[in-house]
């Protein structure tokens, strides 16, 4: 029992992780605080279910629909970072929140507000191993949910541009005198932030089997939450900040019932912050290495 | 002679004119609250649990209610001293979703949860009520920008270590701030419960503090004619433009982004109120 509520935890947290690491590449980056991301999540989820009920594949609709959010994310760099630049920080994050309301009443009048989700499109089996039962959605997804974080991982510390991207957090004019080409990696950095945010919105919306345009606004901010308990700007840190973060709440609909979820997470969080502002992860992790 | 569609109008914008002062208080000395509904459910629950199950009168059930509110922002304000920026706003986020689960799940026989208070309604307010408490708050903000306080409060929102090295008590002008915010959000709650007769613990949500900020920062920060003026806008403009019909709500994230790019520091900024001619002439005695 214990042990499937934590691999249950560990299927939420795994959303809640890629919308972290959607937060903190940017957080990290460019030390910006995209408060859209919640609703590009919401976009991915019904971009998706576009694209399948337009008579796509899985595996045609979730890379398509990764594009069309990490496009949208480049939108939002266009008129919520770029003119900004010198902005006080307030600034873009409340231009961000004009985006979040653009999209998602843009998304209730295109979808309507109702719940709708994905159709089955493998036949569910379900596995045991020990004692955890296991769905085949649950294997694809979580599988898929890895995958993606491994290889952003993989990208930013092996390969050139991902060694731009590190070179821009550590200051984005050094990085340019030196050659790099800041604004390639700025729209690098925010295309990943939207593509992993809408596989995200995806993920949620096959292993929860919701899709609304109300979607986007708790995952969101949970996904902030995760980003600051594993310490802001730390690509592993949001992985480990979205599982405990997943966990925690499973654990506390399971034990004490689903009025104790917010309060735990959001209780964990505020605590979190005034206990141990720099996170979980703060210490481990030398100060100046970001992401 | 005022239609009710007017009053109604009138009345939701003193209540979010008293919203936005109360989020413009703590931006005042730099500290940005997403966590506003919180304090203004504080407020707004508190006063009607005083009115309908112990028979107060309006006004102490409204003070009480502030005062409630503004204890509880001073105790979060210590401890959120240590927070800047995005962390104090987060920690303020997730205070106000904390007051909300609070009263969705406790307080049930009182409060009836997630089902919504109903009853309140010995003492419906006018919206005379409201403006009266608008007014004072203005009056208050009025004499506070023209105070050394208030100057106090500025030097810390421009550079705090300086501040502090001149000799500003900066740790009881920030939570003195804040717990003020939260005062105001308060009584704003306790006016909105007795002018609608009715609130459920979902009317405070992330959103609701959300467009406090907003109402502040579209307006301009740095002072409160922007607090008042950015309310103002919000609550005016959706009513002009009910013509765009589903896609008004699309049309204001549109504004909020244009306003970002065309006047990054909101509507009214210090400069624009420089040319002070209500201000009596400064002696340049002081050396």
């Amino acid at each position: 029992m214990f042990i499937q509520q934590i691999f249950n935890g560990i299927m939420l947290g795994s959303t809640y992780a890629l919308i972290a690491i959607a937060f903190t590449i940017l957080m990290g980056i460019l030390n910006m605080l995209n408060f859209a991301i919640g609703e590009i999540f919401m976009l991915g989820a019904i971009y998706g279910l576009t694209f399948v009920n337009l008579g796509l594949p899985f595996y045609l609709a979730v890379p398509l629909a990764m594009v069309c959010t990490g496009i949208t994310c480049l939108i939002v760099e266009r008129f919520s970072f770029r003119p900004l630049r010198n902005a006080p920080p307030l600034v873009p994050l409340v231009s961000t929140i004009g985006f979040s309301i653009l999209f998602q009443n843009t998304a209730v009048n295109f979808f309507g507000s109702e719940r709708s989700q994905f159709p089955q499109w493998i036949e569910p089996v379900n596995l045991y191993i020990g004692p955890v039962l296991i769905s085949s959605t649950q294997i694809i997804t979580l599988s898929l949910a890895v995958l993606l974080m491994v290889a952003l991982d993989l990208f930013i510390q092996r390969t050139r541009l991902g060694r731009g991207m590190r070179s821009v957090a550590e200051s984005l004019d050094t990085a340019s005198i030196l050659g790099v080409d800041s604004n390639l990696i700025i729209l690098m950095t925010f295309f990943f932030s939207g593509a992993l945010a809408g596989a995200a919105g995806i993920i949620f919306g096959i292993s929860f089997s919701i899709v609304s345009p109300f979607m986007g606004m708790e995952p969101g901010i949970k996904g902030i939450a995760a980003m600051i308990v594993g310490g802001m700007g730390n690509l592993r840190g949001a992985i480990v900040g979205g599982m405990f973060i997943g966990i925690i709440e499973v654990l506390s609909v399971a034990y004490f019932g689903s009025s104790a979820r917010d309060f735990a997470v959001y209780g964990l969080l505020f605590l979190a912050l005034l206990i141990r502002p720099q996170g979980i992860l703060g210490v481990l992790q030398p100060e100046r290495e970001r992401i | 002679m005022l239609s009710s569609y007017q009053l109604d109008l009138l009345s939701n914008l003193g209540i979010n004119i008293l919203l936005a002062l109360s989020v413009y208080c703590p931006m005042a000395t730099g500290q940005l609250s997403i966590g506003n509904a919180g304090f203004m459910a504080l407020g707004g629950y508190t006063s009607a649990i005083l009115t309908v199950h112990l028979h107060f009168p309006l006004f102490p059930a409204l003070i009480t209610g502030g005062i409630v509110a503004g204890i509880i922002g001073v105790l979060v304000g210590f401890p959120a001293l240590r927070l800047k920026g995005i962390f104090l706003a987060m920690a303020t986020l997730a205070f106000g979703e904390i007051v909300r689960n609070f009263f969705m799940n406790f307080l049930k026989p009182l409060t009836g949860g997630a089902y919504g208070f109903r009853g309140i309604g010995d003492t419906p307010i006018s919206i005379i009520w409201i403006w009266g408490w608008v007014l004072f708050f203005l009056l208050f903000f009025f004499f506070l920008s023209r105070s050394r306080t208030g100057l106090a409060m500025l030097a810390i929102h421009d550079d705090e270590t300086v501040s502090e090295l001149i000799g500003i008590h900066s740790v009881l002008l920030k939570v003195g701030a804040f717990g003020t915010g939260a005062f105001i959000a308060g009584v704003g709650g306790g006016l909105y419960a007795h002018y609608y007769l009715y609130i459920e613990p979902e009317f405070f949500n992330v959103w609701e503090s959300i467009h406090m900020v907003l109402y502040v920062i579209m307006g301009g920060m740095l002072t409160f004619w922007g607090a008042v003026l950015g309310a103002s806008i919000f609550t005016l403009v959706p009513e002009f433009t009910r013509i765009l019909q589903d896609w008004r709500g699309a049309f204001f994230g549109v504004v909020i982004i244009g306003l970002m790019i065309l006047r990054p520091s909101g509507i009214v900024t210090r400069d624009m109120l420089r040319m002070d001619f209500w201000r009596p002439h400064r002696k340049e005695t002081e050396s």
